[in-house]
């Protein structure tokens, strides 16, 4: 199982309605139907991906995200999930305001751009980081809004988003102590689960 | 005429005709005390009649959906590219129907047909037949044929809507439904198109108000006037250019000609014909006038303009889907002006609202509202993977 799954799966309830935000070729509503037994939809504007998702049997709506989501219904999900895909979108303050409004809460995973390997990148060559996890150039990426782990939690802060539990891993979804201790500095991937007017029922 | 038959064609078929004592009771309130539907099938129906597809014609389709009636036809069946051995809707593992409409002119009681009260034939006199009379009809013929559940109901535009009602009204009794280019109701726009056909049809002298066949005479020229203006509404302007625009290689490949062949190679200064593209709408005119009935054309104008579910729930569209228990699949075309896919995407939104299981494909074509009936090749791929799920479904 793909690491990131394993750790977004521990914070879907069973039998819970799903919608996954660039759900790709539907691999993590699959694995959260068979394993969850969750109602899940997905949303995907490329035609492989989402002959992928017909392929597996999952529901997918073939929408761009940078056109709102003003099809879907006020708290009409349990969970809504954003994997990878928050740095690429044109309004992510708007897109995640609209995952409150849809979902109960709310899964976002980005490539955390404060890593020491983007800062080494820019302070030593002097140019934007081109990597294997991260290839393209700067002209022809579709990450057009990197954050930091530091600026997500101020930006949750500024909008009263409730932070449920922030988890910070490598590349390859790997979870460290040290990573915990030096999160901005450190993980390559954060993932945050978080709600607005968040009971605390965790 | 087919040299020989391709692999993938289910061949030579024959229809069959269904008669149906049993008077049915039409939305209007007027009654159809006796009628036959004209249906072909293709394929075998599994033990278990889990393998069958419902196939819902639109405006114009019969029940002749698939194959050859004899080796002298021109043209196979109406939707022949995605029914077959190993197309789409697989015949090696599908059982397939397909039905001419009642109110239609290819065989199923319609105003051509004799009127048991009068000994005569219908012509005006018979009943307004909606979509919801249509399906209440097909869910006979699937009691008839002991098919207790569909794997699939499939349509596209008037075919779609009745796929939409088959989900409504019969909740328990379709596993998938699959609607391609439709829309939740037809707008001003698209009435009003229908209402020029109409007007085309009952102003042509030769109407009779619908009795023309006591005249011996049909009104040719009013039903091709129909047609044509339909036949405009289903191709695109991107579909026409291309269509039309072939005489001179440089203007085409700079996409200057817009469609603008000559018929005759230089312009007559009169007021016949000089563009392709009125000679092509001729032709189809002509030759639709020659198989279609006047009042079934009518008819079935009438059906979709009067096509809205959500009218016994407050015009709330997502409460009409409240009880439905399938699977949706709907499909866009992108240069569909007819039923645009905004129009499209009305119904996955009510469907979404109703929490209900959907997918949706909004596929780039040029064909306009004609691609649902065409090869277009990704549209096709994700019928195929689609359906391949529902095949399994079926089998386990």
């Amino acid at each position: 199982m793909r690491a990131d799954l394993e750790i977004i799966q521990k914070w879907i309830k069973p039998g819970s309605r799903v919608l996954d935000l660039g759900c790709g070729d539907g691999s993590l509503l699959a694995y959260l139907r068979d394993n969850k037994h969750t109602i899940g939809i997905g949303l995907e504007i490329d035609n492989q991906k989402i002959d992928a998702c017909l392929h597996k049997g999952i529901d997918v709506i073939q929408q761009d995200l940078n056109k709102g989501l003003g099809n879907f219904e006020t708290h009409s999900f349990d969970t809504v999930l954003l994997t990878q895909t928050l740095q690429a979108v044109h309004y992510p303050d708007l897109l995640v305001e609209e995952m409150l409004r849809i979902g109960k809460n709310c899964i976002v995973t980005f490539p955390n751009f404060g890593n020491w390997k983007s800062r080494a990148y820019i302070a030593f060559k002097g140019r934007m980081p081109v990597s294997d996890f991260m290839p393209y150039q700067w002209y022809d990426t579709p990450n057009i809004h990197f954050c930091t782990v530091r600026d997500f939690d101020d930006f949750c802060r500024a909008k009263s988003i409730d932070v449920i539990t922030r988890t910070v891993v490598d590349n390859k979804h790997r979870d460290s102590a040290i990573i915990r201790a030096f999160p901005n500095l450190l993980s390559e991937i954060a993932i945050y689960h978080f709600a607005r007017g968040h009971q605390g029922d965790k | 005429m087919p040299d020989f038959l391709p692999e993938d064609s289910v061949g030579i078929v024959s229809p069959q005709r269904f008669h149906f004592d049993e008077p049915l009771t039409l939305r209007s309130g007027k009654v159809i005390k006796t009628y036959d539907l004209m249906v072909e099938t293709y394929g075998e129906l599994n033990a278990e009649k889990s393998n069958a597809i419902l196939i819902c014609p639109a405006l114009s389709g019969d029940h002749h959906a698939a194959g050859y009636h004899s080796m002298d036809d021109k043209k196979p069946g109406w939707w022949d590219v995605c029914i077959g051995p190993g197309k789409p809707i697989d015949t090696n593992h599908f059982f397939v129907i397909s039905l001419n409409n009642l109110g239609g002119c290819a065989g199923s009681t319609g105003p051509a047909s004799i009127n048991p009260d009068t000994g005569t034939w219908y012509g005006p006199d018979f009943p307004v037949v909606t979509v919801r009379d249509w399906v209440n009809s097909q869910a006979r013929l699937a009691d008839r044929l002991g098919i207790q559940q569909w794997a699939a109901v499939i349509g596209g535009s008037l075919g779609g809507m009745q796929v939409m009602r088959w989900s409504i009204s019969y909740p328990e009794r379709v596993r998938h439904a699959i609607m391609l280019a439709v829309a939740p109701k037809l707008s001003a726009q698209n009435i009003a198109f229908n209402e020029v056909a109409r007007q085309s049809i009952t102003g042509d002298p030769d109407f009779h108000a619908g009795r023309y066949r006591d005249h011996g005479v049909i009104p040719k020229k009013g039903l091709m006037l129909a047609r044509m203006v339909g036949h405009i509404t289903y191709l695109s302007d991107s579909a026409m250019r291309e269509k039309f625009g072939k005489a001179t290689q440089e203007i085409k490949e700079a996409s200057l000609n817009l469609g603008r062949d000559l018929r005759a190679g230089k312009l007559s200064f009169g007021f016949d014909v000089d563009f392709q593209v009125e000679s092509y709408l001729h032709y189809q005119g002509e030759r639709f006038s020659e198989t279609f009935d006047a009042n079934s054309y009518l008819l079935m104008t009438k059906a979709l303009d009067y096509f809205d579910p959500s009218v016994d729930y407050d015009g709330d569209l997502s409460k009409a889907f409240a009880k439905s228990d399938c699977r949706f699949l709907l499909v866009s075309y992108s240069t569909d002006w007819r039923f645009p896919p905004e129009r499209t995407q009305e119904i996955v939104t009510a469907l979404l609202k109703a929490g209900k299981q959907v997918s949706y494909l909004d596929i780039e074509a040029d064909e306009g509202h004609d691609a649902f009936l065409l090869p277009v090749p990704r549209y096709m791929q994700a019928m195929t993977t689609y359906l391949n799920r529902v095949k399994q479904e079926v089998a386990s």
